[in-house]
């Protein structure tokens, strides 16, 4: 209402904006390092970072990692952690393959079974968290737990591709909607698996930034008691945001069973840290009430990049682990330095 | 050292001040205690108590003043400072580890040990033992606390303050949730550690238990010393104006309103405790609230009235008995947000903890509680959001930067501002106000006292809980005063006086 009162000086306005903008500033910079440091073509000189293959290579090899970090994101602005997303992304791909490849299912109905079974997962976790008030944590790492054995329990213990057993329905190849997903369209650049994960964000983002549903995960993350006290119906907004993760977790598995060509039980271990630490990097408070989906596409961008200049590189996979803690770390001390100087 | 007639006291406390954000919360105090004295300390909520008790347990330092131990000047850096020098406190709230021994918790932060940490269990366990034997307190110390009475508890609170053996020993409001044949063993040890020579500094609100107790007592008004007195020279009904003293100009605008239609009837509320005491902390309430009315509610610490305004917004789910009618039709308010769809809005009294969301903005903290208003289909406009918290912000003279900063940006008073246009917009019947003006310069106090009776002229009821009397005498209608989870007076606006309000609140008999 003063505002022209008291402007502050330029300086202090560029580094406001450095701070308040720091996800795309990080972007920047590690984009910028991987033209620096990335090798060139020896015959053409080209930068082998900035090749079209290797962009559009980060955002398909991270799309499934972005799909789960959307839903965490979701569930993190509340002030809990869903540890479940791994599995349940394995539990889908199983499945999915399972219907697809040994039931012979067409697609359509396969995709609404997983859906409904991954935000089954996040439902149940949601209602152990907000009705029974169970530690997020706990409850959703027997979930993690549970999952996996859900995904085991279909696929038998083996890995669901065509002509794995006797009786498949598919034996000769497999279902063309496996190789659809990942063919490159939109002139090589984009593959349906990465729209998807757009999509999803998309989606995501208008619903927490513009509903009111999206409105109460943040005032619940903020402080639930005051939410609670301002009519907010904190169990139900709280067991739909696990809902919610269990149905991006689900699209994942099936992106995921897509890519590979086959349902791994195993698939999608870890995946829940790799998206935790992408909402992180990006921005999002761990305690809840601040962050949200722009910012995780960018903690998502941040972690795939680096990945990708490190191995372009020719670092190894253990360097490249203690990278990344590394920059987990970083980004969780700026995160908090600057809520100290408010 | 030097010879002096009278005996040297333990503790002089000389010209003490201290000042939060510009505001004295002490002026001036002087408190003097001797070895072996029970020491009663006086005052209403906020007359300075606990900053004094805290500037002796080395909690913060004084701004200016002098503290004198043991003849000695001194400055006490931290509360560990304080315990080595024989001052200990034990707080009003219990801060003891409910699952683990009583033994555990005595040495908690102090354990016996060895060389390289080792502990010493048999040893502090017989130690643990020998001071609760001495307080006559029969219990297994290698029990949970938990699994023993609060009384009990209490006494492990003792024993773990007399492990340092104190010179001083300040105990704030000992008795609050102990039962009478519990209050009577509590006493029995406070006056054998007097027969052994500890100062005791007693707070407490409650007049008899001064007078059972105390040898003298100390009294605060704002911040000030008001007097020291003997106890067998003075009376309660002195003691009470003594601690209300103050004299009452037209501080405030009142605008009389013919009270309307009834708005709410109370009766015969109750709720218990949600522990395994049941303890009744409203207990049995009747009362009716009428448009245009605005009824005070007035209670010491632990009187219950917050918990009445809590219960009747559902905070704790359905009351344990009791009927609730809004506007004539009977609820059953099961829940917050059937509270809020029925007319009624609740200010809780401490805005950081369960008033505000402080990572939202101004405008989202403001529509939180009706954000169904702005929104089709779920989606909320800002256009909407806007246009009604605007003339809303306007009307309460709130002072933000822009309604998107982060309210936590606000000062206190613009803050609590925000707490109240939030209930404001969901244009409730009955505003249920839980210390409206605490934490709030007094500027916006003065705002705040012409909003409520504006609000009361719109024909809203208001039920009021505020600890500073003149405020709630100057605005009420009506008084009722809480004790121990019941009403115990009722006042018309004309009857009302600071002295027997105060009386009704710490149920001392003032006629005759």
């Amino acid at each position: 209402m003063d505002e022209s009162a008291r402007r502050p000086s330029p300086l202090t306005r560029v580094i406001r904006f450095l701070g308040d903008y720091r996800g795309v500033v990080a972007l920047v910079a590690v984009f910028a390092l991987g033209v620096v440091v990335s090798p060139r073509n020896l015959r053409t000189g080209e930068i082998v970072f900035l090749t079209s293959s290797n962009q559009s290579n980060v955002l398909f090899e991270y799309a499934e990692y972005g799909l789960l970090a959307v839903g965490m994101t979701i569930v993190i602005l509340t002030g809990g952690i869903d540890l479940s997303v791994g599995s349940v992304l394995g539990f889908s791909a199983t499945l999915f393959s399972y219907l697809v490849i040994a039931l012979g299912w067409s697609v359509g109905p396969a995709v609404l079974v997983c859906l409904v079974a991954g935000g089954l997962a996040g439902f149940l976790s949601g209602t152990l968290v907000s009705r029974l008030r169970m530690q997020p944590f706990i409850a959703t790492l027997s979930m993690m737990v549970a999952a996996r054995g859900a995904a085991k329990l279909v696929s038998g213990g083996i890995k669901v591709a065509h002509g794995a057993q006797p009786w498949y329905v598919l034996q000769a190849g497999p279902p063309a909607v496996f190789g659809w997903m990942s063919a490159p369209v939109a002139g090589g650049w984009l593959r349906p698996i990465t729209l998807i994960f757009l999509l999803v964000l998309a989606i995501m983002a208008v619903v927490v930034r513009y509903t009111r549903f999206g409105r109460y995960l943040y005032a619940i993350g903020g402080n639930e008691e005051a939410a609670r006290l301002s009519g907010v119906r904190v169990t139900q907004v709280k067991t739909v945001a696990y809902l919610l993760c269990g149905l991006t977790a689900a699209v994942a598995g099936i992106c995921n069973a897509s890519h590979m060509g086959y349902g791994d039980p195993e698939a999608g271990a870890t995946y829940e840290l790799d998206a935790i630490a992408a909402v992180v990097i990006g921005g999002t408070s761990m305690m809840g009430g601040r962050g949200g989906m722009v910012l995780t596409l960018l903690g998502t961008l941040i972690i795939g990049y680096v990945n990708k200049i490190l191995s372009l590189m020719g670092w190894q996979e253990a360097p490249r682990l203690l990278a990344k803690g590394l920059i987990i770390v970083l980004a969780v001390i700026i995160q908090e330095t600057r809520r100290r100087r408010k | 050292m030097t010879d002096t007639a009278a005996p040297e006291p333990l503790l002089a406390m000389r010209g003490l001040s201290k000042a939060f954000a510009g505001i004295h919360a002490l002026q001036g105090v002087d408190l003097t205690v001797r070895a072996g004295e029970i020491h009663g300390l006086l005052g209403e909520n906020g007359a300075g108590k606990s900053t004094l008790m805290r500037l002796l347990s080395g909690v913060m330092p004084p701004d200016s003043g002098e503290i004198i131990w043991r003849g000695q000047p001194v400055r006490f850096a931290s509360p560990l400072a304080a315990q080595a020098a024989g001052i200990a406190m034990i707080h009003q709230e219990l801060s003891l580890v409910p699952c683990t021994s009583i033994t555990d918790n005595l040495w908690l932060g102090q354990e016996l040990h060895r060389p390289l940490g080792f502990l010493r269990l048999a040893e502090a366990r017989r130690r643990a033992q020998a001071l609760m034997d001495d307080l006559g307190a029969a219990v297994d110390v290698s029990r949970p606390v938990e699994e023993y009475p609060l009384s009990v508890q209490q006494m492990v609170e003792v024993a773990k303050a007399l492990s340092h053996e104190p010179a001083l020993l300040i105990m704030d409001e000992p008795t609050s949730a102990l039962t009478e044949p519990e209050v009577e063993r509590l006493f029995a040890t406070i006056r054998s550690l007097r027969d052994r020579g500890v100062a005791i500094v007693y707070i407490s609100h409650k007049l008899d238990e001064i007078e059972a107790l105390c040898d003298r007592v100390t009294v605060l008004r704002d911040g000030r010393l008001v007097t020291e007195v003997a106890v067998a020279d003075t009376t309660p009904t002195e003691l009470v104006r003594l601690i209300v003293g103050r004299e009452l100009g037209e501080l405030f605008p009142k605008h009389q309103t013919a009270p309307g239609e009834e708005l709410l009837r109370v009766e015969n509320l109750v709720l218990a405790a949600p522990d395994r005491t049941q303890r009744r902390l409203v207990d049995e309430v009747s009362l009716t609230v009428r448009a245009g009315e605005i009824v005070g509610l007035a209670g010491l610490l632990g009187s219950g009235a917050s918990e009445l305004l809590g219960s009747l917004f559902g905070r704790w789910g359905r009351p344990t008995g009791g009927r609730v009618w809004l506007q004539g039709r009977e609820v059953h308010t099961a829940n917050p947000t059937a509270a809020l769809a029925s007319g009624l809005a609740l200010l809780t009294n401490d805005r950081k903890a369960t008033g505000l969301v402080p990572p939202l903005s101004v405008l989202h903290n403001l529509t939180l509680a009706s954000l169904a208003q702005d929104a089709t289909a779920g989606f909320v406009s800002r256009r909407r959001e806007l246009s009604r918290a605007r003339p809303v912000a306007a009307g309460l003279n709130l002072r933000a930067p822009s309604l998107d900063a982060e309210v936590n940006a606000l000062s206190g008073g613009n803050q609590q501002k925000v707490a109240l246009a939030k209930w404001l917009l969901t244009e409730p019947r009955i505003m249920l106000l839980d210390e409206p003006t605490r934490g709030v310069d007094v500027g916006a106090k003065a705002e705040i006292y012409e909003l409520m009776n504006r609000w009361a002229a719109e024909g809203r009821g208001l039920l009021l809980i505020t600890s500073e009397l003149p405020e709630l005498l100057a605005l009420s209608d009506r008084i009722l005063v809480m004790s121990r989870g019941r009403i115990t007076a009722e006042f018309s606006r004309e009857q009302a006086t600071s002295e027997r309000v105060m009386a009704a609140a710490m149920e001392v008999d003032t006629d005759g």
